[in-house]
């Protein structure tokens, strides 16, 4: 196994460096550059043509792409930003722990929510418990999630004044103390919940049918035969067999939240990768912009290896030899 | 005259595994069998799950490649998709599934279904195809009115006859059938086993009838190959097979057949335990050192037996008797 | 064979609920089952035979299905038995084995485990008791190596295995009544004449009574004392085995004995039942059930509400069409 993973890795290095060439013309055929958007009518051109040439802008986009990484490869370095004025990794960097912590509890939230509601109503399959959680699971997909978001902004954040409505942390409270921690809480967790209430969707629909197609299997049959009571059959059988294809996804969930949470963090001004990725794109800061599409794409094969790793620790059936 | 000639073939499955993902080992699915077929004749392959039975019907119908032996096809060898195309081989061997259901497009239309190898090899109007059609229907005993209906809305019987009308639509020469009446009822069996042998008649097919059924292919084959591990172990004919079968595999798959007969159970009982241990003792006679089947070994016209020589075949008659 | 009765079936009507109608799907059968008896119920696929194994146990979902009748077992009607009563019965007195053996295990646990869950609801047993007796168990079914199967997992095993494995959980309590639902259906051969062997020796060593579920006449033949023969809902046919095969009457029976491709006569067209078998919901409800398959017989042969009559001693056939029967093909007698 641990050969396997190590392959894995291994082979990652080839798709990231694929990844990296497209990242990196696709970036360059984007109209415009970081300073376009200073060029205003009392500026002089040929300033901004100085600026350009200084940063190299000027150069083939072979030459700059391999001045890029050998940055990247030699010192670590993976560029500063234009826009934030700082090297990239530490931005980058500060941003991660944001969103690290916003999915964590998104997480967290989206199984709280969905494990119980998609195992009862498989359980009690027509049940009004049932058909009140496919009217929800029904209004949960139909509904934008900028829509969702700015309700839960309106009703949450500004009627009821429960929870802020931008940021992530409360300005002035010193890092590390109980109250920092109780602040970055407050912050996350309406954009957390309303992240996991559309995520929770899917998860509801693929267990409740799970549950109800294993209550037909034959090996529920057999313990039903052996005498097992059945909430134990639930517990001890239905329950596991049913998460399987949620475990098999739960790399894939994992760095999807990662990377994906853009309108979330952008609606509510929290400051995540998500949010830092579009403000790269329009300002064309094209170091963060790559090297967030690196990330992703590293995140993605890593979650995938992940799902595979988790599948063959809860299914004995599936061995990566 | 055979119009086809199976020579030593062999399809090995590699199991892969190890750092590079290399191959590490085969499962020697069939490992070397050869046999011939002619015309308007039935011959039947038998076998326990994992002897390698569908494979070889898979590989003469080139949905499996061989890794070693030829195929001729009137005495042209069918090494690649180019060669069976050429000689227009696709269409003078069709085959027929045990589970029909899942062999029919679900979305598709009887007629489509019947349609598509016409459409493929021949080019007809559709009003020709359309006569075409409904004299098959016709041939399998069924109504116009299936036309224009889907697969589930019929029987297993009723699909089986289906599978037998596309795969006749080209007249072919040959039909391989692998289990095409166990998923069935008795009496829809029969009613398959008749109609497969009214049309054998009325096209001169022959066909290549894989099954684990013994009482099936007995009323069914002129001519039948045993097959164990992936390699004959004894083939005759008829007669030659349940009247005077000589390999200790034979004799414990007939023994093992429960007889349509309450009254000498005992007898039944009897004899199969002994045969039983007749296999674990003679075990050396009929397979070598490594449980690999031995070479056939011709003891009369038309019987062969894999055994290591003949003595050894007359030494276990004599210890029987 | 043991003449105490240990199971008595009454009248059971097994329905299905589709929309909001309710078929029946076990129509009016009766039986008994002794100790150490073997009763193989034979039909094709839908005739309800499984239905009636289910029953016995309430293994159906309770919400499409209604079951009346009487289902005696030990002195007390089980037939409505809620989910709670009849977990105190099953496992414990009736074992059930099924059809597909690797179907039947759940791929997540060992094999190990799944024997003992039964022991720890129906025994005192302590934790090292069940792990004992769960050996002892995989020894007597014939697994080589008890300790090695017991920590695998149930893809890890061939299907004569699984099948043994099966057996064990259904043995594990030494229940009076084993219900064998096609055991070896999915079984090779030689696998199968092994593990009807081993059921067979199993059974005299703990006297209980078997139901045999299957559609092959020919295990029948080989495995039953007692065979009914079922045909939509309904038994058709009841003897002992030797009678039923020597002596055929019904034309169900008769029939199907004859599609049995079996005879050294190649050219020998094989016999066949005209028609279908009738789905549930068009099930004819009055008069012979098997008159539509036999259409030159004439309507008088047949009894109007065809019941089981005893035609010599315990041999049952219902209706009145077996007396003159005769194969469309050998003409009028």
């Amino acid at each position: 196994m641990w050969k396997t993973i190590l392959r894995r890795v291994l082979l990652m290095i080839p798709q990231l460096a694929i990844l990296s060439v497209i990242v990196f013309v696709f970036g360059q055929m984007m109209p415009g550059d970081p300073f376009t958007g200073l060029i205003t009518p009392d500026m002089d051109p040929l300033v901004i043509e100085e600026i350009k040439e200084k940063n190299g802008l000027n150069e083939p986009i072979p030459v700059q792409y391999k001045n890029w990484i050998v940055k990247i490869l030699r010192d670590g370095d993976f560029g500063r930003s234009y826009t934030y004025k700082m090297p990239v990794a530490t931005l980058i960097g500060e941003r991660a722990k944001n969103t690290l912590w916003l999915s964590l509890l998104t997480l967290i939230l989206t199984y709280l929510i969905a494990i119980p509601l998609g195992i009862y109503s498989g359980r009690y399959q027509n049940s009004h418990l049932d058909k009140a959680v496919i009217v929800y699971n029904f209004v949960s997909y139909a509904i934008p999630s900028f829509i969702l978001a700015l309700i839960f902004l309106l009703i949450f954040g500004y009627r009821l004044g429960w929870f802020p409505t931008t940021g992530s942390v409360e300005i002035g409270i010193p890092k590390g103390t109980f109250a920092y921690f109780r602040s970055r809480l407050h912050y996350m967790i309406l954009p957390a919940i309303t992240a996991a209430i559309l995520r929770t969707t899917g998860t509801i629909q693929y267990l409740r049918n799970e549950v109800i197609d294993a209550k037909t299997q034959d090996y529920v049959k057999t313990a039903r035969s052996k005498g097992v009571p059945t909430n134990k059959v639930y517990t001890h059988h239905i329950f596991r067999n049913s998460l399987l294809p949620i475990a098999a996804f739960f790399g894939f969930t994992i760095t999807g939240l990662l990377s994906g949470s853009v309108f979330i963090e952008t609606i509510f001004s929290y400051s995540g990768m998500g949010e830092l990725f579009i403000t790269s794109i329009n300002s064309r800061d094209y170091a963060v912009m790559n090297t967030l599409v690196l990330l992703f794409g590293f995140l993605t094969l890593t979650g995938s290896l992940l799902s595979d790793i988790i599948m063959t620790i809860v299914d004995p059936r599936i061995r990566i030899e | 005259m055979s119009f086809l000639e199976i020579n030593d073939l062999k399809v090995h499955f590699p199991i892969r595994g190890g750092f590079f993902n290399t191959i590490q080992e085969y499962v020697y699915a069939v490992d070397g069998v050869t046999f011939f077929i002619e015309e308007g004749k039935t011959y039947g392959l038998i076998g326990e799950s994992g002897s390698g039975k569908t494979t070889i019907g898979k590989a003469i119908v080139g949905l499996e490649e061989p890794t070693g032996g030829e195929i001729l096809y009137h005495d042209k060898p069918l090494g690649s998709r180019r060669a069976r195309k050429k000689v227009g081989y696709n269409k003078e061997v069709q085959m027929i599934f045990q589970d029909v259901l899942s062999s029919l497009d679900p979305k598709k239309r009887i007629r489509d279904i019947i349609a598509e190898p016409i459409r493929n090899h021949e080019k007809l109007t559709d009003e020709e195809e359309l006569e075409k059609i409904l004299t098959l229907l016709n041939i399998v005993g069924m109504p116009p009115d299936a036309l224009y209906r889907y697969p589930h809305e019929f029987s297993g019987g009723q699909r089986q006859r289906i599978g037998v009308a596309r795969a006749v639509a080209l007249n072919p020469k040959l039909i391989v059938a692998d289990e095409p009446v166990s998923a069935l009822d008795l009496s829809v069996q029969a009613q398959i086993l008749n109609f497969l042998k009214k049309i054998q008649k009325d096209f001169n097919l022959s066909y290549l009838f894989i099954s684990h059924d013994l009482g099936v292919v007995k009323h069914m084959c002129d001519y039948i190959y045993i097959m164990h591990r992936g390699r004959f172990v004894e083939t005759g004919t008829r007669d030659d097979i349940y009247n005077n079968p000589q390999h200790i595999y034979t004799k414990r798959l007939i023994a093992a057949i429960p007889e349509i007969n309450a009254e000498n159970r005992e007898e039944i009982y009897k004899n199969r335990i002994k045969v039983e241990q007749e296999y674990r003792e003679k075990e050396s006679i009929f397979y070598d050192k490594n449980g690999k089947v031995f070479d056939l070994v011709q003891i009369s016209g038309t019987h062969y037996v894999a055994i290591k020589s003949k003595e050894d075949l007359k030494n276990v008659e004599n210890n029987i008797a | 064979m043991g003449n105490e009765k240990i199971l008595e079936i009454k009248d059971l009507h097994t329905a299905f609920r589709f929309q909001d109608e309710y078929f029946d799907a076990v129509d009016g059968v009766s039986f008994s089952l002794h100790k150490n008896e073997l009763l193989a119920i034979v039909g094709e696929s839908g005739c309800g035979k499984s239905t009636i194994a289910n029953s016995i146990v309430g293994l159906h979902d309770k919400n499409f299905t209604r079951v009346s009748g009487e289902i005696i077992y030990n002195g007390k009607n089980i037939a409505n038995y809620s989910e709670e009563q009849f977990n105190e019965i099953r496992g414990k007195e009736i074992g059930f084995i099924f059809q597909d053996p690797l179907a039947a295990l759940n791929p997540l646990h060992k094999i190990g485990k799944q024997i003992e869950e039964s022991l720890i609801y129906h025994t005192d047993l302590d934790k090292e008791q069940r792990h004992e007796r769960m050996l002892q168990l995989l020894d007597q079914v014939g697994i080589v190596n008890p300790k090695r199967t017991a920590n695998q997992f149930p893809h890890q095993l061939s299907g004569g295995m699984r099948q043994r494995v099966v057996i064990a959980i259904a043995l594990s309590c030494k229940p009076n009544i084993i219900i064998a639902d096609e055991p070896t259906t999915a079984l090779d051969v030689t696998i199968q004449a092994q593990i009807l062997d081993l059921l067979t020796e199993l059974q005299n060593e703990i006297n209980a009574g078997i139901i045999l579920i299957t559609h092959d006449l020919g295990v029948v033949a080989q495995m039953a004392n007692r065979v009914a023969v079922m045909y939509a809902g309904e038994f058709v046919e009841v003897a002992q085995a030797k009678e039923l095969f020597s002596n055929p009457l019904h034309p169900y029976t008769r029939s199907l004995l004859q599609s049995i491709p079996q005879s050294d006569l190649v050219e020998e067209e094989l016999h066949v039942i005209q028609g279908m078998v009738p789905s549930l919901k068009n099930l004819p409800r009055k008069g012979c059930r098997f008159a539509a398959r036999v259409p030159w017989i004439s309507e008088s042969e047949h009894e109007e509400n065809p019941v089981l009559h005893e035609v010599s001693k315990d041999h049952f056939v219902r209706c009145t069409c077996w007396e003159n029967f005769h194969f469309e093909n050998e003409g009028g007698c």
